[in-house]
């Protein structure tokens, strides 16, 4: 779908931004352009809309040569969302998302209503489309700029690290909505970003990019967090990849004592009358379930059942079926002796 | 006073029209001509210094002189009205280029950058995304230049055309007070009126440009 073949980028000052970068974007997935800042990550994700012309090599875009298209038409074809949102502050929200269409010609009340459909896909109530740019707030500001990517349909999508400019809370809940929009739409993606976590989250693929351009490895998330190519990979990954690593294991085959198996704790698991976990006690001492770490299923990460682990008084986990219903509990050790026998830790 | 306005209110008409004309052709020609040169001076930042100066230099021409010469260089009579227009025009010209490339200065990169990317080609950018942004910078300096010019038509009335600046050489030849005031009232009245007109113009075009502040 997008192709580099040995793409270099020397800008007139000498600065080499990207260097004989070869990389496959496959289709219908989101591929994430990580790495510190001057690593050449924004400036290829440029050349893909031809907003950045390649020096030499040759970006690929649906089998056809950038550099031979018109740079108005590939781009129309090319969703697109930056930063600060980039919106036009002369033009209300509907407007704003029905930039594309406008310029593809489209009628104006089929443009319109695409573009209130798309307002509410992306969460945002009716009433806004009348409004402009400047009355809403930053994480408003990107919902829009998502959506005006999406207006003409675009199958892809490049996202210059769209999330970086709203606090942490926002951030999480657009990244979640994003991954909805994502499954929903199926486009393919480049999203650049300088947060190894985002990266980590979002992508199907992460390229590293190290400095000059030159890519330290392209990889699935969860074997970057395994198995970092380098030194420059593992340190960029930070410390703590091995906990972040479970995030990606489900708690499908972990083994689970039965839920009155004896412990070596004092604290007692209180159920209610159809076995569903109240909380622990000891000695009259009572800890609520919230309090007291909560409950998991099979559909939680490993990482979630650790947690569980460490902030239960009693240092254990306890899983629930689908009706709330305890059904088996796990401790530290024995997520511990889970996780060595990982396929990939084998591997290696 | 009552009694000059009855019998000369025909001719106060007729002073106020042409003043009118004389005041608002200038503009219209000075804006026709500042917003390409101003693009350009914007597009190539190496032609903004020399333009500046010259605009500087035009504008620092006293207006009388400028009447006084134009027709040796245009070849025109005297009194032809063109001599004033195109003196207006100049100063509107020199007061209006640097409002443009202000204007267009004004658009944040951020917004230029993001409409390219999506697909405007330059000229749709320029007219649909820049001078629109623009206009409460360019209408501002178009306020200035057509209230300057308002004031500055009348010393035209030194050569003999100057719309109600007609009047105040009457009421002097005639040591007659009120001319004078009519005029004075009518110029002051006319520079308020075109000025709300373009604050109003402002209001339609840009109503973004109101709601920044919550």
């Amino acid at each position: 779908m997008i192709t580099f073949t040995a793409v270099t980028k020397r800008f007139p000052d000498g600065t080499v931004a990207v260097d004989d970068l070869t990389l496959d974007l496959p289709e219908g997935k989101i591929t994430v352009f990580v790495g510190p800042s001057g690593c050449g990550k924004t400036t290829s994700l440029r050349m893909i809309n031809r907003m950045v012309e390649p020096t030499s090599g040759q970006v690929l875009v649906q089998g056809r040569d950038v550099m031979e298209q018109d740079p108005a038409e590939l781009r129309r074809g090319i969703g697109y969302v930056i930063q600060t949102a980039g919106l036009l502050p002369h033009r209300t929200v509907v407007d704003n998302i029905a930039t594309v269409p406008y310029l593809l010609g489209w009628d104006k009340k089929r443009a319109r209503s695409t573009a209130l459909e798309l307002l509410e896909r992306v969460g945002l109530p009716a009433a806004y489309a009348k409004r402009y740019p400047a009355q809403l707030s930053g994480g408003q500001q990107q919902r829009v700029g998502v959506a005006r990517a999406l207006a003409a349909g675009p199958p892809i999508m490049l996202v210059d690290e769209p999330f970086s400019a709203v606090g942490p809370v926002v951030r999480a809940q657009l990244q979640a909505e994003f991954l909805r929009l994502q499954q929903d739409l199926g486009k393919t993606i480049a999203f650049v970003t300088h947060d190894i976590d985002e990266a980590v989250k979002l992508g199907d693929v992460v390229a590293v990019f190290h400095q000059g351009g030159h890519l330290a490895q392209v990889d699935t998330p969860e074997q970057l967090l395994a198995a970092p190519a380098n030194d420059f990979v593992a340190d960029f990954v930070g410390r703590d990849r091995g906990i972040r690593r479970l995030g990606f294991r489900l708690a499908d085959s972990l083994p689970v004592q039965p839920v009155d198996a004896p412990r070596d704790s004092e604290w007692v698991l209180d159920l209610d009358d159809r076995g569903r976990p109240r909380g622990w006690s000891r000695r009259g001492v009572t800890a609520s379930m919230q309090s007291g770490g909560g409950t998991f299923t099979t559909a939680d990460s490993l990482r979630t059942v650790l947690d569980l682990t460490l902030t239960s008084p009693a240092g254990v986990a306890v899983r629930v079926d689908q009706h709330g219903v305890a059904d088996g509990t796990v401790d530290h050790a024995a997520i511990a002796a889970h996780i060595q026998d990982d396929p990939i830790r084998a591997a290696r | 006073m009552l009694q000059y306005l009855r019998t000369s209110s025909p001719a106060v008409l007729a002073a106020l029209g042409q003043h009118v004309v004389l005041a608002l052709l200038p503009v219209l020609i000075g804006l026709a001509v500042a917003l390409p040169v101003g693009y350009l001076a914007h597009r190539f930042r190496w032609l903004y210094p020399p333009l500046l100066t010259i605009s500087s230099v035009l504008y620092a021409v006293p207006s009388l002189a400028l009447f006084v010469v134009l027709p040796v260089i245009l070849g025109t009579q005297t009194l032809d009205p063109l001599n004033i227009v195109v003196a207006l025009s100049v100063y509107t010209v020199a007061l209006l280029v640097r409002t443009v490339v202000d204007g267009l200065a004004s658009v944040p990169p951020a917004v230029t950058a993001a409409a390219t990317a999506v697909g405007f080609r330059p000229l749709g950018l320029l007219l649909r995304v820049e001078l629109p942004i623009a206009v409460p910078v360019i209408l501002a300096g178009l306020r200035v230049a057509t209230v300057s010019n308002v004031s500055l038509v009348s010393v035209g009335a030194l050569l003999g055309v100057g719309g109600l600046g007609a009047l105040f050489t009457d009421g002097l030849q005639r040591d007659y007070l009120a001319p004078i005031i009519t005029g004075i009232v009518l110029s002051v009245l006319l520079a308020l009126v075109l000025d709300s007109v373009i604050v109003g113009v402002q209001r339609v075009l840009t109503p973004w440009s109101r709601v920044g502040e919550r």
